[in-house]
């Protein structure tokens, strides 16, 4: 934007910025877009602190839905995007928003359901056994519904289970984690969750674990630098310094050393 | 204290010539030539409808005549020198005194120069103990009492007065022309309406009688009462309903 | 009694910090917004009910509809605004407090404009031969309605308040409910119920419809004390 285009709502624009505007020491920070579910879990809250006391930087996490993570990413909104969706993760990279993506850790999904198992799902073997006893009970199904990471894994659970899943038994929320999780305690109905919102989760009425531990259930995150080519004002470089901490042994630690009720939420997977 | 308005030039005589006023195709006031001369007290008197609180509103320009002229001596188009009393006066939601201090503030007076004005007129007009009461409390009189003190501390040369005193009660009413004639005294020309006849006679020096919207009687007051020319205004005096 | 309630009070008693954090920014936000909003508000609302001129009505609809939009479509207008791919990019105001005040000034302002609007053209009725017998002239005018019509109008500002502390959407998508930054009750409502933490959400609503209560049982004493004292 050229000088003469400056329009006196610009004016009107900054000066609102400088009315509002931080204590010092707000400059040394970069901005994360991420998912629910990663907010939910409370892993950042375990993170950020250390990695802050290491480097001073502060990192402002934005927490979204795994499509709207990647577009704020796009649009040059945040610095940095760390989210759980592999193939959009590669897509994004290839066509040049982002650097590079590094893994960074997984965590697995988990069936939860009603302690009383009315579709008998305990006795599955494999997961797309545990979908089928769903379907074929119409036991409640409480889904995403919403295109995010969760939902996708879902759809793709379906999908190799061959089962179309619609009627009365499916309920489709269209929100969040922890809203759907609210939703699935109230019914009560089954549901896809990742292990770390699970744990995290308090508001889960009846609901327990019914079904957990297939290869299929697993989780990868990758984080991934926005490319100052596109968006020159992001701060690449400490968005690097993130990333390094991240897959550093000491970061890798930290993160494995998270965990909730005693269980450890998240694997380290750097290479 | 004696306000120093006699050192500003005249804006009076006010001559009108030929003034009339029409809104809406309806005319309301028509071909009224009349002098308003320095120092008088001129009474409008006429039925309902016959046009008096539109000469009035010509007369201070709060509407302009669209027809015929309306002239100052000092040859502004809109006097300063001249202050309004309405039939229901319109205090601001504030004290007393900012009522009193807020005409003296737009005219850009000094702070100083206003305090001094207010704290005067308050005391002259026995308003001081009601000084920092909301005006909008006061009784219907004092209301109208704080409106004639709020135009005479303008230091006007001409106070126009629409039915001053038409909501009020008798005592109410003896004071606010015992006002009028303080102003008059003091050497404010004076133009009012009315149409209580006793207040007429009281106050007025001169009569301008308005019948459906024309002067058809302007004369001093002692002729006028004594016998009018025309026969609307002896069916005025004499009480009958003329229309 | 045990569970959110017991946990909210408990949050409550202690002036938790992360709790007293987010009460402060949601505060400063919001009354930010509100005195911006006012400043523009309040003179544009008076130019409204005083000025007249081409497309006046056409302005006066415009704002009275824009009083009912929908706080994440203002939300989004903002975001777009603000986003670095948007006009305003370059200023880098997305995800901070400025972006959350200039999307509740969007939300606050019709509010403010159509109240001042009204209560200065019914003012103006009464006043307009009055105050052009003092000497003043429209514009004049104009500080003489907004301060005799203060009482009216400060219950407008009080709406706008309301409105602006209580909404959702538009600051979770200006702000991005940054944790420590800028995230205001109500969207650390959404995330800790999303959580399933509900004792920080019920302690936040807790404090949330505190703060409404009592500020319209101001408004409303302070409309009653006017009523008796200024007439």
């Amino acid at each position: 934007m050229t000088q003469c285009r400056r329009s006196p709502l610009l004016g009107f624009a900054s000066g609102l910025a400088m009315l509002a505007a931080l204590p010092a020491g707000a400059q040394d920070f970069i901005t994360v877009a991420s998912t629910t579910s990663t907010e939910n879990s409370g892993l950042f809250e375990h993170l950020l602190p250390m990695f802050q006391a290491e480097t001073g930087i502060e990192v402002r996490v934005v927490a979204q839905g795994t499509g709207q993570a990647l577009e704020t990413g796009r649009r040059g909104d945040v610095d940095v995007v760390f989210v759980h969706a592999r193939a959009q993760e590669e897509q994004f990279v290839a066509d040049g928003y982002g650097v590079q993506r590094f893994n960074v850790m997984y965590n697995d999904f988990v069936l939860v359901g009603p302690d009383n198992d009315p579709a008998n799902v305990r006795a599955a073997t494999d997961v797309s056994a545990a979908m089928a006893a769903i379907a074929d009970a119409s036991a409640f199904f409480a889904s995403r519904g919403d295109d995010s990471g969760t939902h996708v894994a879902e759809m793709e659970l379906w999908r190799a289970a061959k089962i179309t899943p619609e009627g009365s038994w499916y309920l489709s929320t269209g929100s969040g984690m922890g809203a759907t999780l609210n939703t699935a305690s109230q019914v009560p109905a089954h549901a896809l969750t990742d292990r770390g919102t699970w744990l995290s989760f308090e508001n889960r009425g009846p609901l327990e674990i019914v079904f957990e531990g297939d290869d299929v259930l697993f989780n990868p995150y990758g984080i991934i630098a926005v490319n100052p080519e596109h968006h020159p004002h992001v701060k690449v470089g400490q968005a690097q310094v993130f990333i390094d901490w991240l897959v550093s042994e000491e970061g890798q630690a930290a993160i494995a050393s998270y965990t909730v009720n005693g269980e450890q939420l998240f694997f380290p997977s750097a290479e | 204290m004696r306000p120093v308005r006699d050192l500003a030039p005249s804006i009076l005589p006010l001559v009108l010539e030929g003034m009339g006023y029409a809104v809406g195709g309806k005319t309301l006031l028509s071909d009224v030539s009349l002098v308003v001369a320095s120092g008088r007290r001129l009474v409008v008197m006429g039925a309902n409808g016959a046009g008096k609180s539109v000469f009035l509103r010509l007369c201070h320009g709060l509407i302009e005549p669209t027809s015929g002229r309306r002239l100052w001596a000092d040859g502004a188009a809109r006097a300063e020198a001249q202050a309004m009393v309405f039939q229901r006066p319109v205090l601001l939601r504030r004290s007393v005194a900012a009522n009193l201090d807020y005409p003296l503030a737009l005219k850009g007076q000094s702070r100083g120069m206003r305090a001094e004005i207010v704290a005067h007129t308050l005391d002259r007009f026995g308003l001081t103990a009601l000084a920092d009461r909301p005006a909008r409390l006061l009784s219907g009189g004092e209301q109208q009492r704080l409106a004639l003190a709020r135009a005479w501390a303008m230091r006007p040369q001409v106070l126009f007065l629409d039915e001053p005193s038409s909501a009020l009660d008798p005592s109410a009413t003896r004071i606010i022309e015992e006002m009028v004639e303080q102003f008059s005294g003091e050497g404010i020309t004076i133009v009012m309406t009315t149409h209580n006849l006793g207040q007429a006679r009281r106050l007025a020096q001169d009569v301008a009688f308005l019948h459906r919207g024309r002067l058809i009687e302007h004369r001093p007051a002692a002729d006028f009462f004594a016998g009018p020319e025309a026969p609307e205004a002896r069916a005025f005096l004499a009480g009958d309903l003329v229309w | 009694m045990d569970g959110p309630f017991a946990t909210a009070l408990s949050l409550i008693a202690s002036g938790d910090p992360a709790l007293m954090q987010i009460i402060s920014l949601s505060l400063r936000v919001t009354l930010t917004a509100v005195l911006i909003a006012c400043v523009i508000g309040l003179p544009l609302g008076a130019a409204l009910a005083l000025a007249r001129f081409i497309g006046r009505g056409a302005l006066i609809v415009v704002f009275n509809a824009l009083m009912g939009l929908p706080p994440v479509v203002a939300g989004l207008i903002v975001y777009l605004m603000l986003s670095r791919s948007g006009p305003f990019g370059s200023l880098g105001l997305l995800f901070t407090p400025s972006a959350m005040i200039i999307a509740q000034t969007l939300l606050i302002l019709p509010i403010v404009v159509s109240l001042t609007r009204s209560v200065v053209e019914d003012l103006w009725v009464e006043y307009r031969e009055q105050l052009h017998s003092l000497g003043a002239g429209r514009l004049r005018a104009v500080p003489t309605l907004l301060w005799d019509g203060r009482v009216s109008l400060l219950t407008g500002v009080l709406a706008g308040f309301g409105r602006a502390s209580a909404e959702v959407g538009a600051v979770l998508i200006v702000g991005g409910n940054i944790a420590g930054h800028t995230r205001t009750m109500t969207t650390a409502i959404t995330l800790e119920t999303a959580r399933g933490q509900l004792g920080l959400a019920v302690a936040l609503g807790i404090i949330l419809m505190t703060l409404t209560l009592s500020l319209n049982a101001a408004a409303w004493g302070a409309g009653q004390w006017a009523r008796g004292r200024l007439g």
